[in-house]
């Protein structure tokens, strides 16, 4: 009769926490705990062997894992940077359009509303050296009179992969800096078009420090996005030609899948959610401090 | 030398027009007060001198020039705004020092110019704070320090007091009048306090749905007020006004009361027509106990009910019961006048206005 002690909202939460440990906390610890397991899957024994940190030596020691997790960061910064410029680009047009600018605001939308795969798929078509449109347009508009191995050379696989990601997901940032657009009170740009700014020195010292944490918290959430990148990568190159694309989680899938080593893959995995914490952490900081810097309220 | 004109202004948004068509001649250094009650088209007209809206017809000259195209920095002006608007990233001494940045001044000269205007404004103890840790007093009094900060040609305040305590107010407006002394600039302010009109302006321009009613000294738009508008906006409380009929030498009000007509409209008036009455409240008063010794030759005594009175201190506003409503009188001297007593009230008719009934121009006598 030992349930007669709990009280009635306890009872009535037990549910959810069921549930919630079943779905998340346990698969987590068991991920956790195999990350100290030489476990693979096609031998399932190996699951109770347990070897401590070398699973986390081996990945930390692993030159191919840092290959990735360094050119995971790139993708984030050069990324980030240019849906950050082009977001920010778009938000002002928006904004300064005087007619349709819901339907802009809906338009803008649209890259979003396609999953990452078929997003993957289109790039991966419109990249294609032979039949691709890039290259169809390239060569119709006599830019160039060779066909560009786009997907193929290992340096512009980045780039095709980098454009895909930008061109799927600017509309957060747009979105974001747009709303701040739209929230920013009127009069501080007017007292300094009033005080003698040019219009870029308004944007420079009025609006700018105004949409900053709106930025950031484009940026965090992009930051989640993009550390965790997958599906379009594993669409459009696999992580090839060469291994020339390989980003964390692809080596993880591949660790895991192909390779069947779910122990190390899981070390892999815990490894590269600390980069994602990190930037997030570093993001937010910056979030508090511009919204500190204008005295926002909320 | 920086005179502001306005000619022919008009300001449409979209079709509906809010500003039809103004003409006024600010001149260098004049403080000009524009006033009306909300809605008139003042902030419209003065963000339009700003360069802050586009002009829809007429000109905007500062200084001789036409400024109808360039742009707010291009004007050499100042604003202090209804709202504030201070940059709420930057502190107190940045934003005051802001526009000196803007236009590369060293920042030795930056300090001591925001400095001074601290000091003048009583800002010096929050020059590190940022807008958001101050009262809304303070903000305006910041507000006001970046205007002064710059030392434009021209000062444009938009209600710039609304938002301060009887007290603080009172100050500021000093300190406004003091600053108008001190920085040789034409400035133009926007208000619907007539006491701030009044007391600040060199000129005062009464506003009404877009078009200008009157411009003129404080005390020619209270003591010839050019229309029944005016009269009854300027003035507080506002003017006594009723319709009459001119009948045989009197003026006739509804209800049957006879006052003689005014000794300076006798020749003007025909008999049958109808006019607007006006008198202030200074200018009716029980017998004996008037502000100011009226013209006995024009004074005519009515014995009248009070209906409540209002002591305010020095003097007292009696309210009492003529043709049908109840008309204010201001007297000195209180005694005690109970609600229901019968008073004589002395009307000092040399001091009446006339307004006629169609288009609300004041009678000329
Ligand atoms: N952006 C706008 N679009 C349409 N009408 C406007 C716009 N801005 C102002 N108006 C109209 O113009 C008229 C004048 O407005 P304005 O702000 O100049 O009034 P105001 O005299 O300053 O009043 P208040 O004393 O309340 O500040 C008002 O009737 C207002 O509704
Ligand atoms: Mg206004």
């Amino acid at each position: 009769m030992k349930l007669k002690k709990l009280s009635a909202p306890a009872l009535l939460l037990l549910p959810a926490f069921v549930v919630l440990a079943a779905v998340i906390v346990l698969p987590l610890l068991f991920s956790f705990y195999s990350s100290f397991t030489p476990f693979r899957l096609t031998k399932p024994e190996t699951l109770w062997v347990f070897v401590g940190l070398r699973n986390y030596v081996t990945v930390l020691s692993n030159a191919e894992f840092w290959v990735a997790f360094g050119r995971t960061v790139l993708l984030l910064t050069v990324a980030l940077n240019a849906e950050m410029l082009l977001g920010l680009g778009l938000a002002l047009l928006v904004n300064k359009a005087t007619h349709g600018q819901r339907l802009l605001r809906t338009a803008m939308m649209f890259p979003m509303m396609f999953s990452p795969v078929l997003v993957g798929f289109q790039f991966k078509f419109l990249f294609n050296d032979n039949i691709g449109f890039v290259n169809n347009a390239l060569q119709s508009l006599g830019l160039t009179d060779q066909a560009i191995p786009w997907l193929i050379d290992g340096n512009l696989a980045l780039l095709s992969i980098i454009i895909a990601e930008v061109w799927s997901s600017t509309a957060v940032f747009a979105i974001l800096i747009l709303a701040g657009l739209l929230a920013m009170p009127k009069d501080p740009v007017e007292a300094a078009h009033v005080d003698g700014c040019t219009p870029w020195q308004t944007f420079r010292y009025v609006t700018w420090p105004y949409l900053m944490p709106f930025a950031f918290i484009a940026m965090t959430i992009r930051s989640l996005d993009v550390a965790r990148a997958y599906d379009i990568v594993k669409i459009m190159t696999d992580g090839g030609p060469a291994k020339r694309t390989e980003l964390l989680w692809t080596l993880v899938g591949r660790t895991a899948y192909a390779d069947a080593r779910m122990g190390l893959a899981n070390a892999m995995a815990y490894v590269a959610i600390l980069l994602s914490i990190v930037f997030t952490v570093y993001f937010f900081r910056k979030l508090a401090a511009a919204r500190q810097q204008i005295g926002a309220e909320w | 030398m920086a005179p502001v004109t306005l000619r022919k202004l008009v300001k449409r948004y979209g079709a509906l027009e809010v500003v039809h068509g103004i003409d006024l001649e600010v001149k260098d250094r004049e403080f000009i007060a524009l006033v009306g009650p909300s809605g008139c088209g003042k902030s419209t007209t003065l963000r339009m001198i700003a360069g802050l809206e586009d002009v829809s017809d007429g000109a905007i000259e500062i200084g001789g020039h036409k400024v109808n195209d360039l742009p707010p920095r291009a004007r050499n002006i100042s604003m202090v705004f209804q709202s504030y608007a201070l940059y709420p990233h930057m502190t107190v001494a940045e934003n005051m020092g802001f526009s000196l940045k803007i236009a590369g001044r060293k920042p030795d000269e930056i300090k001591a110019r925001v400095d001074e205007a601290a000091a003048i404004l009583d800002l010096g103890h929050l020059l590190e704070r940022r807008p958001s840790q101050l009262s809304g007093g303070q903000r305006q009094r910041v507000a006001m320090g970046r205007a002064i900060v710059r030392q434009p040609d021209v000062f444009l305040f938009d209600e710039p007091l609304s938002n301060l305590d009887a007290k603080l107010r009172t100050q500021v407006r000093t300190e406004i009048k003091k600053l108008h002394a001190r920085m040789q600039a034409t400035m133009i302010y926007v208000t619907h306090d007539q006491v701030e009109a009044m007391t600040l302006s060199d000129r005062i321009v009464i506003m009404r749905d877009g078009y200008i009613e009157q411009v003129g000294t404080p005390e020619e738009v209270f003591q010839r007020p050019a229309t029944k508008f005016v009269a009854g906006f300027i003035g507080s409380p506002p003017m006594n006004m009723d319709e009459v009929i001119v009948e045989n030498g009197a003026l006739v009000f509804a209800s049957g009361i006879r006052l003689p007509i005014p000794p300076r409209f006798a020749k003007s008036l025909r008999p049958g027509q109808k006019v607007t009455f006006g008198l202030r409240p200074d200018d009716i008063y029980p017998s004996g106990h008037g502000l100011h010794a009226g013209d006995p030759a024009a004074v005519h005594e009515i014995e009248l009910p009070v209906s409540i009175t209002e002591p305010l201190g020095n003097e007292t506003l009696v309210f009492i019961q003529f043709n049908g409503r109840d008309w204010v009188s201001r007297m000195l001297n209180p005694r005690p006048l109970a609600s229901g007593e019968k008073v004589r009230m002395s009307f000092d008719l040399s001091r009446a206005h006339l307004f006629d009934i169609d288009t609300g121009k004041a009678l000329e006598g």
